[in-house]
């Protein structure tokens, strides 16, 4: 699963499907990180209190 | 008694009313609780599958809910990525019903494989040659898209959604959800497609291998399709059993009817693939293996109950040519009835379609002097397999009671103060 | 997986020619696997559906009425398939956690049943049926743990298991080997243990990318096509299947070298089923 496990190689098949997904890992990830961030600003960054609608 | 959590200007049934039916579905759920904790603590010993015949009812299932619930993943695909705007009244269903679906597929597979604390080896020691690997990432990676895009429908609950942090969050959830639902698109078109290549690659069983392009076998795409055209059929059947059940109408007509004529143009488009692709083995790939197509249907050993060539014309012309002519025809979608058919036939289509993919190359022998080998599943595997439907509609239940989940509920049923 | 070639000199493919003209069915072959490999069994053994028989003799018959009735015994343990190409087998390239592999040096397809979680792919991609799945743990009567091979590690319940061609003899041949300052296995350092049973002396093993040995000369296999046999009498079991096995069977009678093989009705009427094979 990782590079530095001792099966790992670096051939086209350990690119394309552990590069698959850690890129949807990352996504999912970075967004959620995002929102937790960005949910964390509106919340308490204002005041207290979301100004969504 | 709990109308505080029911979302404002909808009706609902009466709590004792609603427990007494979530009760009735619960003790199902129980049952298959149970067997379920039989196979873990017993082993598998508790099914009828054998070394002939090793896969059981419900990795028919297994892969059934996965095909059925693509309506999640195709629906957000024409929502959020080809940007057609009216489905966004009917995707909080697909994406509950796509949720319900892959969390069983995976509940499934936990109870399937014989060392289930070992399951975390298929991502530890991948074999990146084979496509159940892939199956294994995008089915896990896809179901935390659903989670993701279930929570906020869950924080819209009207009390949660009083709590400013929650209401942030599903206000910023559904900001970025786009890009959520292009990764499960991503996802889901490849575990669809890898869990079709997992029987086309099997060139030790020629009842499923098919002819590849270039890692691919003819199944890849064949599944992926499949399970694009046949999921929105799910999809509009759960509403309309929904909408039966609660005795309202919850989703506009046009809205159906979208939904109704792009499955039909997929399915119309699927089938033919299906049909030339039968052909092909039948003529071309079985042969250059020593069979001819009946012997993959009728043997003396064999009884044509189970095995005879009536489940593949089930499978083209019932559940692929049926529904695709009356779906792809705006006159007779329009017909209700007929409308309900062609959705039952094309969820039966796909699930009848992952049945004969998966469980049937078990049954045929593929030594000359081996025999057929028949399988009944014991009550345990009947049990788990239920299990999951017990569950589904018991979420179903919860999330139509408390959540928003039809945005036009509403103005189809005012109700007067 | 390795993607080297095996052709190289240095790596051997040991393999088993079986003859069925000298087969009698006795299973002494079945019984010599189950003791050396510590193969569980239950205390009913007559449902062959869920018991484990790493090596399995069928019993063939040309299904004439008598008095043309001919039976023949067919002993199958795995046919260690190398695939069209180098370790394709058809259960090695299913199995989603590498838990069973190619081993290029011998061509022996390896279990790792401490790695196996038990999705049983490898099973339903073989044709063979010579893979099993352990569905209870193994029990062994009082007192007979003791007489269990100390060399082979028995397997828990929910993974599956499979003739290994003896590998642990391979090992302890070539460790033998090692400390009498050879490099080179001796075709008699490393036989099965079924080999060694058969009565009959119907079992032979050896390398087959040797042409010493007897397994060589047996069948004469073709390495420029996938290792098919030349000798008239040779089949393996599904040849067009391209799994390529390791076990050659010899018959002199035509009806069961037949059997070795599907063909269809076409092919049958034109009996075109000798030419396809040689």
């Amino acid at each position: 699963m990782f590079p530095f496990s001792f099966e790992w190689i670096w051939d086209m098949g350990h690119m394309v499907f552990m590069g698959g997904l850690w890129y949807a890992l990352g996504i999912i990830g970075l967004g959620m990180t995002y929102v937790i961030i960005k949910t964390l600003q509106d919340t308490f960054g204002n005041g207290g209190g979301g100004d969504h609608h | 008694m709990d109308s505080a959590l029911i979302p404002k200007g909808v009706k609902r049934c009466s709590l004792p009313v609603f427990l007494f039916g979530v009760g009735i579905v619960g003790v199902v759920l129980l049952w298959g609780v149970y067997a379920m904790l039989l196979c873990w603590l017993k082993g598998l010993n508790q099914t009828n599958m054998n070394d002939s015949y090793g896969f059981a009812l419900w990795i028919w299932a297994d892969l059934a809910v996965i095909a059925i619930g693509g309506g999640a993943f195709f629906s957000g695909f024409l929502k959020y990525i080809l940007g057609i705007d009216e489905l966004k009244n009917i995707i909080n269903y697909a994406v509950l019903i796509g949720f319900i679906c892959y969390s069983s597929a995976l509940l499934i597979l936990a109870i399937d494989v014989g060392q289930p604390l070992r399951s975390w080896f298929i991502f530890w020691h991948p074999n990146v040659h084979f496509m159940l690997t892939e199956v294994a990432f995008c089915l896990s990676c896809y179901f935390a898209v659903l989670t993701i895009e279930y929570i906020p429908l869950v924080l819209e609950n009207r009390k949660l959604d009083e709590i400013p942090f929650i209401h942030n969050f599903t206000h910023n959830m559904h900001g970025i959800m786009a890009v959520f639902a292009a990764t499960g698109v991503f996802l889901s078109c490849f575990h669809q497609g890898s869990l079709g290549g997992v029987s086309g690659v099997l060139y030790g069983r020629p009842f499923a291998f098919r002819e590849h392009i270039l890692v691919w076998p003819w199944t890849f795409f064949l599944y992926t399709w499949s399970a694009a055209a046949c999921g929105p059929c799910f999809t509009i059947l759960l509403t309309k059993i929904l909408e039966k059940i609660t005795g309202k109408k919850l989703v506009k007509d046009y809205v159906i009817d979208i939904l109704a004529k792009i499955s039909g143009i997929m399915i119309s488009t699927y089938i033919i693939a299906k049909i030339i692709d039968t052909i092909y083995w039948a003529w071309v790939t079985a042969p250059s293996m020593g069979f001819n197509l009946m012997d993959f249907y009728s043997s003396e050993h064999s009884n044509p109950l189970y095995h005879g060539l009536w489940i593949l014309l089930l499978e083209i012309v019932i559940g692929g040519i049926v529904p695709a002519v009356i779906l792809i025809s705006k006159k007779l979608r329009s017909n209700q009835k007929l409308l309900l058919t062609a959705v039952i036939c094309g969820t039966m289509g796909v699930c009848l379609n992952r049945w004969v993919m998966v469980m049937q190359p078990m049954a045929m022998p593929v030594m000359p002097f081996d025999s057929w080998n028949l399988y009944l599943p014991s009550w345990q595997e009947w049990a788990t397999t239920i299990l999951p439907v017990a569950y589904g509609i018991i979420l179903i239940a919860f999330s139509y009671r408390y959540l928003p989940i039809f945005p036009q509920e509403k103005e189809l049923n005012p109700i007067e103060e | 997986m390795k993607q080297e070639h095996n052709q190289d000199k240095k790596y051997k493919k040991y393999g088993m020619v079986i003859d069925l003209d000298k087969c009698t069915g006795c299973g002494s072959c079945m019984v010599a696997c189950m003791a050396e490999n510590n193969v569980p069994f239950k205390e009913d053994e007559s449902n062959k559906l869920d018991s484990i028989t790493w090596m399995r003799v069928y019993k063939l018959t040309n299904k004439k009425p008598f008095p043309d009735t001919e039976i023949c015994y067919l002993p199958r343990p795995c046919m260690h398939c190398e695939g069209r190409h180098s370790g394709h087998s058809p259960c090695v390239s299913v199995c989603p956690a590498t838990a069973t592999d190619y081993d290029m040096e011998t061509g022996i397809v390896s279990q790792i049943y401490t790695r196996c979680f038990g999705c049983r792919y490898c099973m339903a991609a073989c044709p063979y049926h010579a893979r099993y799945f352990n569905w209870w743990d193994p029990v062994w009567p009082e007192g007979m743990q003791k007489s269990l091979s100390p060399n082979v590690s028995p397997r828990m319940r929910g993974v599956v298991e499979k003739c290994s061609f003896c590998y642990h003899r391979y090992q302890l041949a070539k460790d033998k080997a090692y400390f009498q300052g050879r490099k080179e296995l001796r075709e008699e350092d490393y036989q099965t243990s079924c080999t060694q049973a058969c009565p009959a002396g119907a079992i032979t093993f050896g390398d087959l990318n040797n042409p010493h040995h007897k397994v060589h000369q047996m069948v004469l296999p073709d390495l420029a096509h996938h290792g098919k046999p030349k000798k008239k009498n040779a089949f393996r079991l599904l040849e067009r299947l391209g799994t390529n096995p390791k076990v050659y069977y010899l018959s002199s009678k035509k009806w069961v070298r037949d059997m070795g093989d599907n063909y269809t009705i076409e092919e049958k009427h034109k009996g075109v089923k000798e030419e396809l094979h040689h």
